[in-house]
Order: C-alpha cells, then sequence, then structure tokens
C-alpha cells in the first residue's frame, strides 16, 4: 500500500519535473479571453476601427474635405441630398462626402483617444508612482490633489480646461481629456504600489539590503502596472466620448472642415428635422467604439482577476 | 562569554502603537546571543515574538507604529542605533534573511537570475555579467540542477523547494556572518523540509555563518540547533544547550511542548497531552508569570511574582519559580 502510494508520487514528481514550467498569468489571461465571446466582440470592434483609422485616407471612397459640385446642386434650404450613386450615404450639409468623412473621422477619433489615455497614464503614472513610492506627506499632498480633481463631475472638469485656451485646437481637447483621466490613473498605481510595498518580496528585497531606487523601479512598479493598464483601454473609451462631447460643445479645434464625429454631431443638430441621419451615423461610430474599448477592458479585468482563475 | 558574542541582544523591547487600543508589547525583554558558526534556535508557539526579535534585529520593522528598545550589538556596533542607509548597507552583505514563504518571497516578474545576482551588484560592486555568473554557482551550491537554465526562469516556474533554496542562494550570496532563519521549512512539504535543512547545516557549516533559527517546530531544532531559547509571551523562558533542552526540560512550558510531540513508540490510541488553555489566558509579566495559568507546576507565588532569569545547570539560564525536576537528577 505504502510502496503503491510512493510510486505515485514519484510519478507525480517526475511529471512536475518534465513540465515545462506550467502557464504564466499573461498566457492564461490571454486563453481564457479568447473563449469569452464578450471578450472577441470587444477584440474585433476595435481591431476594425484601428484599421479604418489608420488606412483611413485609402479606404475613404472620395475626397473628405472639398465639397462636389453634383451634391452642391442639389443642396436646398429644407433639403440635403440623401444616398445616390458614389455616395452610399449621401452628401453633408455642404455638399461633402458623409460616408468619407465618417471614415477620416475614425482617424480623429484614434488620435485623441490614444494622445488623451497616453498623456493621462504618465502625467497619473508619475503621481501615483511617487505617492506610493515615497509616502508619507508627498503622498497625502499628491492624493489631496487627486481628491480634488475626482470631486469635480469629469466632463465638467475637461470643459472647464478646455474654456480656458485661449486658441482652442485639437490639442485642447487631448489636455483637457487627459487631465480627467489622471487622477483616476495615480489612484489606482498609489494603491497597488502600497500594497507591493507591504508584500513579502519587497520586504524579502529589504531583507537584502537592495536600493529603495531599485525596490521600487523592479520590484514595485512592474507589478503594480497591471490594474493601471486594464484602466488605460476602459480609458481610451471615456476618452473619445469625452473628446466627442467637447467638440460637440465646440471647444475643440473651430475648423469646420476638420471631420471630427463630435463636431459632424454638433453641426447636425441644425439639420435634424432635415436629415438626421447626419447625427445618427456620427453618434453611432461613438457608441460602437467606445462599447468596443469597454467590452474589451472589461474582459481583460476579467481575465486577469486572479479570482477567475479556473 | 558576551564578549566573544556575534550577536549580542540585550534587553529588546518591541512595543506596536495602535491607534485607539493600548500598545501592545510583542517582544518584552528578549536577551540573548548568538557566537560565530553557532546555530541558535528561537522556539515558541504562535505571537510569542520569534519573528519580531528578528525583524527588529534586522531593522526591517515600520518606522512608525513600532518603538524598539534595548539594543542588539553585531560585531560591537548597536544595530539600532545605525542610520537607515548605514543599515541597508548592512543588510544583505553583514545579515542575510531567509522567510517563510519562499513564493512570496521571490518577485514574480524578475527572473530568478536577475534576483540573485542583484544582491552581488548590490554589495560587492560586480557588473551585472559577472554577477550572473557567479548566481550560477550560487544556485549550484544551494543544489538547483542545470543553474545556468534555471537563471532565465520565473519563480513560477520553480518548485517550492527549490524557490526555497533559491533564497538561500540569496541571502548567502555576499557570506553575510549571520543569517536569520525565519520559519525557514513551514510551507515545504515535510520531505522537502527535510533537504533544506540538511542544506541549511551544510551551508552553515562549511561557510562559518552563525544561524538565528526561528521555528514552532521542536523536530528542526532537535536536528540544527546548538542552543536554544524558547520563547514565551515575549520573553525568553528557557535557554539550554540542545541535548540538554530534549533530556531535561526544565520550564513547563517546554515540557509541555515536548510532551506533545506524539511518540513512535508510544501506545495505540495514546492521546496526545496539548499544553491546556490558549495565550489568551496570559497574565501580564510585570505581575507574574505569564505562563502561570496555563501551567501544571504553577504556585501562588506564580501569580504574584515576576520570575527572574537565573543559571540552571551548565549554560543553561531558567525563568520559573518552579522547574520541572528530573528524577535522575535527584537520584545522582
Amino acid at each position: 500500500m505504502t510502496s503503491l502510494l510512493n510510486i505515485r508520487r514519484r510519478r507525480v514528481d517526475e511529471l512536475a519535473e518534465t513540465a515545462e514550467g506550467g502557464t504564466s498569468l499573461t498566457v492564461d489571461a490571454l486563453r481564457r479571453m479568447a473563449r469569452n465571446p464578450v471578450a472577441i466582440i470587444g477584440a474585433v470592434i476595435v481591431a476594425v476601427f484601428v484599421l479604418l483609422a489608420l488606412f483611413a485616407p485609402w479606404i475613404a471612397p472620395e475626397d473628405p474635405y472639398t465639397p462636389f459640385q453634383v451634391l452642391k446642386d442639389q443642396l436646398r434650404a429644407d433639403s440635403i441630398p440623401g444616398p445616390q450613386p458614389g455616395f452610399p450615404l449621401g452628401s453633408d450639409e455642404f455638399g461633402r462626402d458623409f460616408l468619407s468623412r465618417l471614415i477620416v473621422g475614425a482617424q480623429q477619433s484614434l488620435v485623441v483617444g490614444v494622445m488623451a489615455t497616453l498623456i493621462g497614464l504618465a502625467v497619473g503614472m508619475v503621481i501615483g508612482g511617487l505617492a506610493g513610492a515615497l509616502g508619507g506627506w508627498v503622498d497625502t499632498l499628491l492624493m489631496r490633489l487627486t481628491d480634488i480633481m475626482l470631486s469635480v463631475p469629469s466632463l465638467l472638469l475637461a470643459i472647464s480646461i478646455a474654456a480656458l485656451a485661449r486658441h482652442p485646437s485639437q490639442w485642447t481637447v487631448i489636455i483637457a481629456v487627459a487631465m480627467v483621466s489622471v487622477p483616476i490613473f495615480a489612484r489606482l498605481l498609489r494603491g497597488s504600489m502600497l500594497a507591493q510595498r507591504a508584500s513579502d518580496h519587497v520586504l524579502a528585497a529589504t531583507a537584502l539590503g537592495v536600493r529603495r531606487r531599485t525596490i521600487v523601479f523592479r520590484h514595485m512598479l512592474p507589478n503594480s502596472v497591471g490594474p493601471v493598464i486594464v484602466q488605460a483601454t476602459l480609458t481610451l473609451a471615456t476618452s473619445i466620448i469625452d473628446a466627442a462631447a467637447l467638440s460637440f460643445l465646440g471647444l475643440g479645434d473651430p475648423d469646420p472642415a476638420r471631420a471630427e464625429w463630435g463636431l459632424m454631431l454638433g453641426n447636425a443638430q441644425r439639420y435634424l428635422d432635415v436629415r438626421p441621419e447626419l447625427a445618427f451615423y456620427p453618434a453611432v461610430a461613438i457608441i460602437v467604439v467606445a462599447l468596443g474599448f469597454t467590452l474589451l477592458g472589461e474582459s481583460m479585468r476579467e481575465a486577469l482577476d486572479p479570482k477567475n482563475r479556473r | 562569554m558576551s564578549s566573544l558574542a556575534l550577536l549580542d541582544v540585550r534587553d529588546l523591547t518591541v512595543t506596536f502603537h495602535r491607534k485607539g487600543a493600548r500598545p501592545f508589547t510583542a517582544v518584552d525583554g528578549v536577551s540573548f546571543d548568538v557566537e560565530p558558526g553557532r546555530t541558535v534556535g528561537l522556539v515558541g508557539e504562535s505571537g510569542c515574538g520569534k519573528s519580531v526579535t528578528s525583524l527588529a534585529i534586522m531593522g526591517l520593522l515600520p518606522r512608525r507604529g513600532a518603538t524598539v528598545g534595548g539594543s542588539v550589538t553585531f560585531e560591537g556596533t548597536d544595530l539600532l542605533t545605525l542610520s537607515a542607509s548605514a543599515m541597508r548597507e548592512r543588510r544583505g552583505r553583514d545579515l542575510g534573511m531567509v522567510f517563510q514563504d519562499p513564493l512570496s518571497s521571490l518577485n514574480p516578474v524578475v527572473s530568478i537570475g536577475l534576483q540573485v545576482s542583484e544582491v552581488l551588484e548590490r554589495h560587492r560592486g560586480l557588473p551585472r555579467k559577472k554577477a550572473m555568473v557567479e548566481a550560477a554557482d550560487l544556485l549550484d551550491k544551494v543544489g538547483i540542477p542545470d543553474p545556468r537554465r534555471r537563471l532565465s526562469e520565473y519563480p513560477h516556474q520553480l518548485s517550492g523547494g527549490m524557490r526555497q533554496r533559491a533564497l538561500i542562494a540569496m541571502a548567502l550570496a555576499c557570506r553575510p556572518r549571520l543569517l536569520i532563519a525565519d520559519e525557514p521549512t513551514t510551507a515545504l512539504d515535510v520531505t522537502i523540509q527535510a533537504q533544506i535543512l540538511a542544506l541549511l547545516a551544510e551551508l552553515v557549516r562549511d561557510t562559518g555563518t552563525a544561524l538565528i533559527l526561528i521555528t514552532h517546530d521542536l523536530g528542526v531544532v532537535a536536528g540544527l540547533c546548538d542552543e536554544v531559547n524558547v520563547l514565551y509571551a515575549g520573553r525568553v523562558v528557557e535557554r539550554a544547550e540542545r541535548h540538554a533542552l530534549f533530556a531535561r526540560p526544565r520550564h513547563p512550558y517546554t515540557n509541555g511542548l515536548l510532551a506533545s510531540i506524539p511518540r513512535l513508540d508510544g501506545a495505540r490510541g495514546e492521546r496526545l497531552r496539548p499544553v491546556r488553555g490558549s495565550v489568551n489566558d496570559n497574565i501580564p509579566w510585570r505581575s507574574g508569570c505569564a505562563f502561570a495559568p496555563r501551567c501544571p507546576n504553577a504556585l501562588d507565588v506564580c501569580r504574584l511574582v515576576t520570575p527572574e532569569m537565573v543559571a540552571d545547570g551548565p549554560g543553561g539560564l531558567l525563568r520559573c519559580h518552579n522547574p520541572v525536576v528530573h528524577t535522575e537528577e535527584v537520584t545522582a
């Protein structure tokens, strides 16, 4: 009986020896995401959107910026030309190809969304990293500042920041939207840095006399960025919505030629009874893209959550 | 004796200050010394202050919330008076430490090689490449097979025993004169425990490192320690050479611990004899003997007078009013 048990145990040991390490958390998480239909829908939406944005100039069937004489001839005070051969979604209020403008709009949204998120991420990580690494009064001061920023509703904060700009441009929108996400990233990183600071392996590294700098950059930061990365994906969605909202309110680049979903939506208000599609399509585009990033981010968070490991 | 000592801990007191609660004294005047090359055990049940003692020696207690009193003299310097940076300089170089849980003590996102070489780079100023070569040697020395391949692997790819071996390699990388092992085998299964203990014994013998072994497992003590300090409620209650302790435990608490170990040669169906009561029954040391409420030998005096540490037998120290008397001693 015992010998049988011993043989079994040895067998398991051998198997354990030969197994190539097992799966890492990242690989494991990716695998779980591939099995999750929600993640796949999100990933497909994001992929289509990114491809559209990257290759917009080649995909757009017509020039999105110049009015076409054919379409201009059909413009009336009470009607804007609809779908016709060569222009599948018809014209906008200036006689430009609506479909091409929608496609180029994807590029605008992606640039603004990504830039805003990256800037917010960078600034937020510096603040959160400092607070988490140094603690003490630095932590208290920085966190009270983020508290103040968080106490203002995000869109209101973005509008206030954008309104400060003397010459509104695309950058105004990017910076205003970025500032909104700064306190969120800062708090997240600080939180997970603090958890790391209390962890066994940081204590073990301290017991080896490892320099504080090394402990922060090698032992605390890399173990803290996971939730921040997930948040960045979710922030992409809100950034795109916020950026559209600012443009809609006329706080962005005032150039009417710019093909931007929020701006298109804003301008379409005047023609709601004439051609509601002008508002409908950009709105749907914003919603779908934001949904795509949200689904992807949420499923990413779920997959990385060790509680859901199966 | 203490002039020879590598480490001399005198009246070490650690008090934790808690918000909205009375301060709690986890270590209450612990004294012991460690001579070069010796292995000293700190034994006691959960909450008796073993780990806090080791963290205090290493200067790893949080600066806020904990007050440390007494002195910890290491090679003539009181470690408690050193600045934070001077202490960082010493940790890993003069004093090494191995913790209980090998998985959580390793950084999951840094390769084993880098974690070992990090110590060498830090304290010996070796460049990365040389440190890596030496790291492989160290892993080999602690019995990790195929060390060169292991360098690029991550903690999750190693078994529990291997992880603890790697941690021992890190702690011994700079040949510290003192190694503190805090329950180094508690998270491992029994066969691996024996291997790790054998490894520790071998390394301590080969390098001449003094070892403080913290454990609640008397079996571990029996296998490894030269002398043993038994802690109870933050104080040392008995100090003895290993053989003396196991042959003639003098303190009723030590005696109870030894009696509670199941015996192979015992009668079938024999019940285990636990130390009755729990830490919650303790009375404060200042009003008597903390162990008195649980003690089978307790006299009236035990609850009224705090027992002092007195010499007891060759090299032994004892804090007890009514110690266990062994019959062969009486006849002798």
